[in-house]
């Protein structure tokens, strides 16, 4: 594990890649921390951290998208997957090395609200401000983890980009999503009705499976209508709960308020050991096809 | 050594190695033969753990490559067809990356790295960029890597493929220089080189072992007949009558030659039996010069073709 980190973070040092996302975030950051706190003497950071989530959007699916899709394409991935080392080795030297990136610009915030204090912020806000950064590291975290996930399912940079740009941007509006949709039980009906079809060709994509992937659908779908039917009151608004379930950057409010959001320090670790695990699962499968 | 017991793989219902079982042995070079789609790369990509059997099992050192893999893998080094390079590192800081992958301690690293860059002859070029080599020498690096760590097996997938004739010779003399201290199993299409470098053939097709033996043995064992195509000056019908009372030959064919006067002799004999003295002798009897005697005895080339052939015919009964 300790060679690929070494190797990865080396790479990403090497190549203009990893300066960019580093020199991207902190540029952003140290825009909107001039323009407010300095110019506009506003003193809370987290606030400025919470309006520039969007640019993991931007960056974070150019810093995944070859992470393991090069490999394939370049046919390291031999040398790896024949190597005296296991598979999760291998997708965790990758993750550190990731996180190593995002996290020297995390580093550089923690400077921000020690320069605050001479515009006469007070020291003891200055935890809450530490705090936030670590929320903000955790959701960068989460991020990589999904576009790492995403990198192990192609050998194409290009579509690894794309759809981890694509999930990102599903998960970053869902809750303004799901506020077009009616919160009537009719409504979660329809709208469940589309999720099983989704999750039912994706099954199928996956498994060229006709007969398991049409039973799990008809099975849920039954489900789903005997649901609806006896318990019409759990149907009211479950598009919305359901959906929260993706919404990550929502899972930040608490850290920006300088909160220790301990169900949000378990949320993001389980998204970025769920997406680890499945990218352990995406190499092994493909293995053995 | 390597033990290789029903290792089949499917892709579908395409079957890309079919039940194949083979043993190799400590100290040899092996050469894994056969026409471009016969399962060559597939099968080196099972033992060598890349990808898994869909039946079968493939044992190293007694370590089965999918229960104890770390065990297994580590016997084992591997230069697949296209050498696993990363563009952006040099020889040298690659070399460490992988000895570092494959556990070797730090202290012993350097001498390694620096004992396996003289032997593949990268020295000169450890500080330049891998993409700015030549093929022949990515080629090198490639199988450098796959020396880090001395591992007893060094499995080689078409390790000549796109190098120029100079350099296939030195890749070649460097292949034979490493079977005195590991086992060596290479894959090629190439026969010559096969009968050049190798101690022991196998021979697939179709993903089937169709031959398993040496070289000389494989190309003596099937040329039962011995073949000579001769041209003689003189009279046909004395020419006729001289062979007819040979009686080691079976069969013969003759034909004008472009020379006047001489004619073209195809002929066959019997078993290990060589007739070349006599022809001379009886012909010096006649006074008829033999302009030529060539003896066409089967190669490894006919050896292969026959093989790899019966076994296309017989799926064209089947398909038929």
């Amino acid at each position: 594990m300790r060679a690929i980190y070494k190797r990865e973070l080396k790479s990403f040092i090497a190549s203009p890649l990893g300066y960019a996302f580093m020199a991207f975030l902190i540029l952003i950051v140290s825009i909107y921390f001039t323009k407010y706190s300095l110019m506009d003497g506003y003193p809370w950071f987290g606030g400025i951290l919470a309006a520039t989530t969007f640019v993991f959007l931007i960056i974070v699916p150019l810093l995944t998208m070859r992470v393991l899709a090069e490999e394939r394409r370049q046919k390291t991935d031999q040398l790896l997957l024949t190597a005296p080392v296991t598979v999760s080795d291998i997708v965790l030297g990758k993750f550190f090395a990731l996180l190593t990136v995002l996290a020297i610009p995390m580093l550089w915030f923690c400077l921000y609200p020690l320069l605050m204090m001479s515009f006469g912020k007070t020291a003891a806000s200055v935890p809450m401000d530490y705090l936030s950064i670590f929320g903000f590291f955790l959701l960068g975290a989460a991020n990589l983890a999904i576009g790492l996930f995403i990198s192990a399912l192609t050998e194409n940079q290009v579509l690894s980009a794309v759809l981890t740009f694509a999930v990102l941007l599903i998960c970053y509006f869902s809750q303004s999503l799901v506020g077009f949709i009616p919160g009537t039980a009719n409504a979660s009906l329809i709208g469940f009705t589309v999720l099983i079809v989704l999750a039912a060709l994706v099954l199928f994509i996956m498994t060229r499976n006709v007969l398991l992937s049409g039973s799990v659908a008809v099975v849920l779908e039954i489900i789903l209508i005997a649901v609806y039917a006896l318990k019409n009151e759990w149907m009211e608004n479950a598009i919305a709960k359901v959906f929260s379930v993706i919404d990550i950057s929502g899972r930040l409010d608490n850290f920006i308020e300088g909160i220790f959001d301990l169900s949000g320090v378990v949320y993001y670790i389980s998204v970025v050991a769920l997406c680890l695990f499945l990218s352990v699962q995406a190499i092994q499968k493909r293995r053995w096809s | 050594m390597i033990e290789i017991h029903n290792l089949t793989k499917k892709y579908g219902s395409h079957i890309a190695v079919d039940h194949l079982s083979f043993q190799v042995e400590r100290g040899k070079i092996y050469g894994f033969l056969g026409p471009n789609g016969a399962g060559k790369t597939t099968t080196m990509n099972m033992i060598t753990g890349y990808i898994g059997a869909t039946e079968g099992e493939v044992r190293i050192n007694g370590y089965d490559i999918l229960e104890s893999p770390e065990q297994a893998k580590k016997c084992i080094g591997y230069l697949p067809e296209i050498p696993p390079l990363y563009m952006d590192m040099t020889p040298n800081e690659y070399l460490k990356f992988v000895a570092e992958l494959k556990g070797i301690g730090r202290d012993e690293r350097e001498a390694m790295i620096r004992d396996i860059m003289e032997t593949t002859k990268i020295t000169d070029v450890q500080h330049r960029l891998i993409k700015n080599l030549s093929k022949g020498y990515r080629q090198r690096v490639g199988l450098a890597q796959a020396l880090i760590g001395y591992p007893e097996v060094i499995i080689l997938d078409e390790p000549t493929v796109g190098l120029d004739p100079k350099q296939i010779i030195e890749i070649r003399d460097l292949i034979k220089s490493l079977g005195d201290r590991h086992t060596v199993i290479l894959s090629s299409h190439i026969l010559s080189e096969v009968s050049a470098v190798c101690d022991h053939v196998l021979i697939i097709s179709k993903g089937k072992l169709v031959a398993s033996d040496r070289p000389e043995n494989l190309s003596a064992h099937l040329a039962e007949k011995m073949q000579l195509s001769l041209t003689i000056m003189g009279e046909e019908r004395l020419i006729r009558e001289t062979l007819r009372l040979m009686p080691e030959i079976r069969k013969y064919e003759i034909h004008h030659s472009v020379e006047d006067g001489a004619w073209d002799i195809e002929l066959t004999a019997g078993e290990q039996t060589d007739i070349r003295k006599k022809l001379f002798s009886e012909f010096a009897k006649l006074e008829y010069p033999i302009l030529k005697m060539q003896s066409s005895g089967k190669s490894l080339e006919d050896v292969f073709l026959e093989l790899t052939q019966d076994e296309q015919a017989a799926d064209g009964k089947e398909e038929a």
